[in-house]
């Protein structure tokens, strides 16, 4: 059956793309241009991230600014759990996905009492606690963060080879969306969407919003952790940055820049961003100038994101 | 007690400069609905306006000024040119594009006056200490707290006790309804900006030369004008001057008093970390207080 909310998934243009993004790294290396395949799985990871946070945004009608507070609880979790010896990245990734799972928690159970602007600058506020905390701990390297001396090992195949490093957060990714296309199809993924479009409703029909909202909530923190641990293991390097409140807001920016409730809004975002970002700032050391105007733009004539100049767009959405 | 007297007028002084941000940014949002992340841009205009003006004039008054007539025109422009375009849709695209506007007017400052911050020098005449009942305090900062105080009031009563400010307040609780009743919530709207620019204008002259006047300086003071209207409750002109004055002196005591009386309570090692820390997340522990108990802020100008 479809229906107006169900993500269908169309076999022949999603080939085309993980065909090409496959073939990305042999590619760049016929180029002579192997600096971009460590670019392109920065992107990927950003992708992951920016999903994550569309799902709470787009579909959750939950505006987090504090995602960034996640995406760093991961990172810091594998920054230091390696120097203690745990060097498996299949133990690593996931530590990094259930700490952000955990923050998020004890975040989004105090947050989701507000709505709205309100909540938007309580889970600042929490990140911005989170933001100091590392900032000031000498543990985690204060302000100069933590270094890695080597990759995590993913068993038989080694991550310090870029393009296989590469091929592993592909296929995170890809595995990340297949799930949360699951999700939104499920019952809990359209009680979500219920809930963001009237919440005192769905309350009415006698849904636990907050219940859900809440896990929910925990499903993106821990998605966003494990996008932190995997950029600590690409970059080998992790600072209190990667916490900050611009973080938060550029990761927000993505996602309304791709298109919120969207599923491809996150990933869209992030890729149309980072590689706007890459290619002015080759040019203009002006680049924000440029990065600006390309946003104006878009609100203007996109408003509801670039993913609505995607095919098969027949479903009004309205957001907060 | 000195030292507490200091830095009660330390945070009063930053709790009023906050103000004059808070409350174009409140009312920007109560009235239009609209989140405006550029508000700090306009701060940042100010300060660089008045900068190059007390340089070129060596009049302070004359800077001031022309920062405010320049920064409310500039205001004025952007909201008929842009914001206005903005009001009917989502408050993300709001976000988004008043992003845009940051980035925009960070890098046509750099072009303008380049990346290193300006220094900005007080009127010799203040730039002395002034014996104030057992200590000594900066002239100039008293001028600050001065000023700050007399636009403060000024606000209050132009929005508590006119005919204007009536039609504001009106239009902060239901535009619709203000809409109905005759007020012309667009022109309207278009003086509340000019006036939350101006406002900015004299926050940013005033603070530059306690503060760098650099390109970037708007994004950390416009994080803490959110604070300061989300603690107050967004709309409320009364609920962003407690909020101002709460932020502006729990931050100020807290890095001055904290990493102290961490010192007297815990082992030296816990304490030369928590005490910097704590004080930086103060005001943020503040406002999930308050929110959490107040989900609304302390003032919520819609029930």
């Amino acid at each position: 059956m479809r229906d107006t909310l169900y993500i269908p998934l169309r076999p022949w243009p999603t080939f085309g793309v993980v065909a090409a993004l496959v073939l990305l790294p042999p590619a760049m290396l016929l180029l002579d241009l192997p600096f971009y395949v460590v670019f392109a799985t920065r992107v990927l990871i950003y992708t992951l991230i920016a999903t994550s946070l569309n799902l709470l945004i787009g579909y959750g009608g939950m505006v987090s600014f504090g995602h960034a507070a996640f995406v760093g609880t991961g990172a810091y979790t594998v920054a230091m759990l390696m120097p203690a010896g745990i060097v498996s990245a299949w133990l690593l990734w996931p530590a990094s996905l259930l700490a952000g799972a955990l923050f998020a928690l004890l975040i989004g159970a105090v947050s989701l009492r507000t709505r709205g602007v309100y909540f938007i600058m309580i889970t600042l506020a929490f990140a911005q606690m989170a933001y100091y905390l590392v900032l000031s701990l000498h543990a985690l390297g204060s302000d100069d963060g933590l270094t890695l001396g080597a990759r995590p090992s993913l068993g038989f195949l080694d991550l310090n080879g870029d393009a296989t490093f590469y091929y592993a957060a592909l296929a995170i990714l890809l595995g990340a969306l297949a799930l949360v296309r699951a999700l939104l199809n499920a019952p809990l993924g359209r009680a979500l969407q219920g809930i963001r479009d009237n919440e005192t409703r769905m309350e009415a029909i006698g849904f636990a919003t907050y219940r859900l909202k809440l896990v929910v909530f925990v499903i993106a923190g821990a998605v966003a952790g494990l996008g932190g641990g995997l950029l600590v293991s690409l970059d080998r390097l992790v600072g209190p940055n990667l916490l900050h409140w611009t973080e938060s807001g550029l990761l927000m920016i993505m996602v309304i820049l791709g298109g919120t409730g969207r599923l491809l809004g996150g990933v869209l975002g992030a890729a149309v961003l980072l590689i706007a970002q890459e290619v002015i700032a080759e040019r203009t050391i002006h680049w924000p100038l440029g990065i600006g105007v390309v946003l104006l733009v878009v609100v203007l004539f996109a408003p509801k994101g670039l993913s609505a100049w995607l095919p098969n767009v027949s479903r009004e959405r309205s957001n907060t | 007690m000195i030292l507490v007297a200091e830095q009660l007028l330390n945070g009063l002084q930053l709790g009023l400069m906050l103000f004059l941000l808070a409350a174009g940014l409140t009312l920007v949002f109560g009235i239009m609905n609209m989140i405006n992340l550029a508000h700090g841009s306009l701060y940042m205009i100010g300060a660089y306006i008045a900068a190059a003006l007390i340089e070129a004039s060596g009049s302070f008054l004359l800077g001031i000024a022309s920062a405010i007539v320049g920064t409310a025109l500039v205001g004025v422009a952007l909201e008929m040119t842009l914001l206005r375009r903005l009001y009917r849709l989502s408050h993300l695209s709001q976000v988004l594009a008043t992003f845009a506007v940051i980035l925009i007017a960070n890098e046509i400052v750099r072009m303008i006056w380049g990346s290193q911050p300006i220094l900005l020098n007080m009127p010799p005449a203040l730039s002395g200490p002034i014996e104030l009942g057992g200590f000594r305090y900066p002239a100039y900062r008293l001028v600050v707290i001065g000023a700050g105080l007399a636009v403060a009031l000024f606000l209050y009563l132009l929005v508590t006790r006119t005919r204007a400010g009536m039609w504001v307040r009106a239009g902060a609780s239901d535009r619709e309804m203000a809409e109905v009743m005759g007020v012309d919530t667009r022109a309207l709207f278009t003086v509340v900006f000019a006036i939350g620019a101006a406002l900015c204008a004299v926050a940013g002259a005033l603070l530059g030369p306690l503060l760098a006047v650099q390109v970037g300086m708007g994004e950390n003071i416009l994080i803490l004008a959110f604070v300061v209207i989300s603690i107050g409750g967004i709309g409320s002109i009364r609920g962003a001057l407690v909020g101002s004055l709460l932020v502006g002196v729990v931050d100020t005591a807290g890095r001055a008093f904290l990493p102290f009386l961490f010192r007297k309570m815990l082992p030296s090692v816990i304490a030369s970390e928590a005490g910097p820390a704590v004080a930086s997340m103060l005001i943020y522990m503040l406002m999930a207080a308050v929110l959490y108990f107040r989900p609304s802020g302390l003032f919520p100008a819609r029930s």
